[in-house]
């Protein structure tokens, strides 16, 4: 069975590099551009990771964090955010959303792998 | 190489992505309301140059994303409110866009020329309050990565002993971290002893299963830099006391390894460190190499059109397998059925048809979008105040047809603010409002799309017009002219009213550029105006170039098809209401013209039923502001024809500007309206006739 990873990202070619990266590293990627789509998602269908970008529109990354530990299925999947900011605050503000952790984009293809891997084993 | 493939068509889109996105700020910044920004303008704006900034560096265009970076700062600090929205921020902001541009287009031939960005760069810098540019990503990673040697130095790579104490707190789990795969991670970067404490402690009645009740200590032996021991336990600062102490230092490392290691973090065993090195460098030329090859030939379409086409086509299966029932033996009984499932199939054939053409549709915003900028720079140029108004912008178009109708929009548009509207002087002399509009309005009529270009200037100045046609000999100094007449003088070639040429217009290219692109693309454009009140041209084009809405006609055994777009009536008419002129062409009376008869079977040669004028029908068709009466035996249906291309297949052909198969399968040549007008004068050796009147 191959582990589902939700992708979250306004930009087309971030959500097309995920879901190329990951294909390629045997996990089933679905896709949404923002955080209402993937809540939206999320809703009906379970996932084992979810990689969200902060900046977007409808719903950011940091409401959908909150709703998605709102959903009982969702409270204890690992939820990543996929962030440019290095500085600590929008780290920490996913965080007290309820975030596992962070990556911090520009990221490169492998440790992107590497990361999701760990998290999920 | 497969994946520096993919990883340039990925790149690619970043490319097409980015440029929609500085497109967004573009017009978001024009509409920024100075002083008072629409927050969500503002974020909008903000979102583009963030996601800019991030992919540019994911996909390795360093220098794109360090300029956006500024960009994007300096926005950031408008979004929130820090600093107010002034003119020469908006302005900096729109040369910016300009900058990333410029810098998108340099990735295709590989040469991103930084000398603009680098002066932008200090202006950015200077509003910012900064008094050179921040440092850069790299530099960042650079200065970061040089440490020194002691133990405690977060960059020292040594292998030595550490003991590590971990004390999360209970609700470390609710963010679904596991100290465990903190555990995993220390083993295999090393050596790792772990020691539970608080195991004694635990009550198991009153235990809650999603807590964390343990702390532990932990012994590390391993060649790893504080910092890597740090980032491991990075996601849980907040939910743990974390205290990492050196013990001993186990052995020296040479300092040739220890340069190595950590000037690439990267490389170390266990990547997690450094996730935001720029390692894209070396993408690089794959990725230049296909943006040159793949410009602009992919379409993205809306998903929703997408599902209607397989909802469509799954009608169409429906329909299959229910006219399949009639496949096998057939009677007479069922021909209701099979008369119903024709009916349904021609249903879905409509639909698909329609469906599959909207995918080619894009909104008329496409080729608007552009305007702003240019009605804001050239007014701006030109010392004119201007209002402009897009009206229609959703109104969808073939896309080849939208990109055409690009250049000749451009021309109409700056024609009318540099001849058209006034200066405010004028303006205010002339009892009219200061500031003067100029209208761009696209509307559906019919299988047409309508798009008109309207200035409340001054209109044409119809006295200096014909002074001028008469100078230059393209009327006889006693002809006299309707006003409809002298407005389409302007679309003439080698006709220009400008005295001087100016720097916007006036240079050569002229209007009868403009009137020859439209009717390239099988449309027309004719123009009204009222001195003083303003002008507005109006073009009419097909929705899109593969489909053509067309009226059968008929001379003896051959159909033709006319453009229904190019026909104004069609009517019947009798021997008394047509004369010759010099015994080489006839014209016939229509209302208050006279409008020359053109013989189709005459100028193709081939037998017609008739020669008699009452015995057949005149079709009025007007081209490029010109009407004649197109003599044909018999008009057939109307119907949508799939246009063939005659040169694809054979050559070009003067007055055919196409084929299609008929139902019947025969073929039926589609008639240039244009191409006949100009041959029937050719052979007639008659001057053209002057535009006529357009309604």
């Amino acid at each position: 069975m191959k582990q589902r990873v939700l992708a979250v990202d306004d930009s087309a070619s971030i959500r097309s590099l995920v879901n190329y990266v990951l294909g390629r590293a045997g996990f089933e990627v679905v896709l949404a551009e923002d955080g209402q789509e993937a809540l939206d998602y999320a809703q009906q269908n379970t996932v084992d990771i979810v990689l969200t970008d902060i900046n977007m529109p409808n719903l950011d990354g940091i409401g959908l964090i909150k709703g998605l530990r709102e959903l009982p299925t969702y409270k204890y999947v690992p939820l990543l955010v996929l962030t440019t900011e290095s500085g600590t605050d929008k780290k920490m503000e996913g965080k007290a959303a309820g975030a596992t952790g962070w990556i911090v984009k520009p990221f490169d293809p492998v440790q992107l792998v590497s990361t999701v891997e760990k998290v999920l084993a | 190489m497969s994946i520096d493939v993919n990883m340039a068509e990925i790149a690619q889109l970043f490319i097409e992505e980015s440029l929609e996105g500085l497109d967004i700020m573009e017009s978001g910044l024009l509409n920024l309301d100075l002083g008072a920004a629409d927050p969500e303008t503002m974020n909008s704006i903000f979102r583009a140059a963030h996601s800019i900034k991030g992919g540019g560096a994911t996909f390795g265009f360093t220098e794109i994303s360090e300029f956006a970076h500024h960009v994007e700062t300096l926005l950031d600090e408008m979004r929130q409110g820090q600093r107010a929205v002034t003119r020469e921020g908006v302005d900096l902001m729109l040369q910016s866009v300009d900058c990333i541009r410029e810098m998108i287009a340099g990735l295709a031939d590989g040469t991103i020329d930084t000398t603009r960005s680098a002066e932008l760069e200090v202006e950015l810098a200077k509003m910012l309050g900064e008094v050179e540019p921040a440092v850069s990503l790299q530099d960042e990673v650079l200065t970061a990565s040089s440490g020194g040697s002691a133990p405690n130095d977060p960059q020292t790579v040594e292998h030595r002993v550490w003991a590590i104490r971990f004390e999360p707190l209970p609700k470390i789990f609710k963010s679904c971290n596991d100290p465990l795969r903190m555990f995993r991670e220390l083993q295999s970067l090393g050596d790792l002893e772990v020691h539970a404490q608080g195991v004694d402690e635990l009550d198991f009645e009153q235990l809650d299963p999603e807590e964390c009740h343990l702390n532990w200590t932990l012994e590390f032996q391993g060649k790893v830099s504080r910092e890597q021991l740090e980032e491991i336990f990075a996601w849980v600062l907040d939910e743990c006391e974390l205290s990492i102490e050196p013990l001993a230092l186990e052995a020296e490392i040479d300092a040739d390894d220890l340069k190595r290691t950590d000037r690439v973090p990267a490389e170390s065993p266990e990547p997690v460190a450094k996730v935001s090195v720029p390692k894209a460098v070396s993408k690089k030329p794959a990725v230049k190499s296909v943006v040159s090859t793949h410009e602009n030939t992919s379409i993205r379409v809306n998903i929703d059109k997408v599902d209607a086409l397989i909802n469509l086509v799954g009608e169409l299966v429906i329909t299959q397998s229910m006219l399949s029932r009639f496949s096998g033996d057939f009677d007479f009984t069922q021909l209701e059925g099979l008369r119903e499932g024709l009916n349904q199939l021609s249903r879905n054939t409509r639909d698909i048809q329609e469906s599959v053409l909207g995918i080619r549709m894009l909104p008329m915003s496409f080729a608007f979008s552009r305007f702003p900028r240019l009605v804001r720079d050239t007014g701006h140029a030109l010392g004119k105040k201007v209002e402009l108004r897009l009206v229609g912008e959703n109104t969808e178009l073939d896309k080849t047809v939208l990109e055409k109708i690009g250049d000749p929009l451009v021309h109409l548009v700056r024609n009318s603010l540099d001849h058209g509207l006034e200066t405010p002087e004028q303006r205010v002399a002339a009892g009219k409002p200061e500031t003067g509009v100029l209208e761009l309005n696209a509307y559906h009529e019919g299988g047409n799309i309508v798009i008109e270009v309207i200035d409340d200037g001054a209109g044409i100045n119809k006295d200096k017009v014909l002074s001028k046609a008469r100078e230059s000999g393209l009327v006889g100094p006693d002809e006299q002219l309707s006003d409809e007449q002298i407005n389409n003088l302007i679309f003439r070639a080698g006709f220009s009213t400008v005295d001087q040429v100016s720097d916007l217009s006036g240079r050569g290219v002229g209007m009868d550029v403009v009137r020859r692109n439209i009717s390239d693309l099988g449309g027309n454009v004719s123009l009204t105006s009222e001195s003083g009140v303003g002008s507005k041209f109006t073009i009419r084009l097909p929705l899109t170039l593969a489909i053509l809405d067309g009226q059968l006609v008929r001379v003896g055994k051959e159909s033709y098809i006319i453009s229904l777009v190019s026909i104004v009536e069609t009517i019947q008419t009798s021997a008394e209401k047509v004369s010759e002129i010099a015994g080489q062409s006839e014209v016939f009376r229509l209302r208050d013209e006279y409008l020359p008869i053109l013989r189709l079977h005459d100028l193709f040669d081939v037998p017609a039923d008739s020669d008699e004028i009452a015995d057949g029908l005149l079709v009025v068709a007007e081209a490029n502001g010109q009407r004649v009466g197109i003599f044909v035996d018999d008009l057939q249906e109307q119907q949508q024809v799939v246009i063939k291309s005659l040169e694809a297949n054979f050559r070009q052909m003067q007055g055919i500007s196409g084929a299609t198969i008929l139902g019947d399968g025969r073929i039926a040549l589609i008639l240039d309206v244009q191409g006949l007008i100009q041959m029937f004068h050719e052979k007639t050796g008659q001057v053209p006739v002057l535009p006529a009147v357009t309604a």
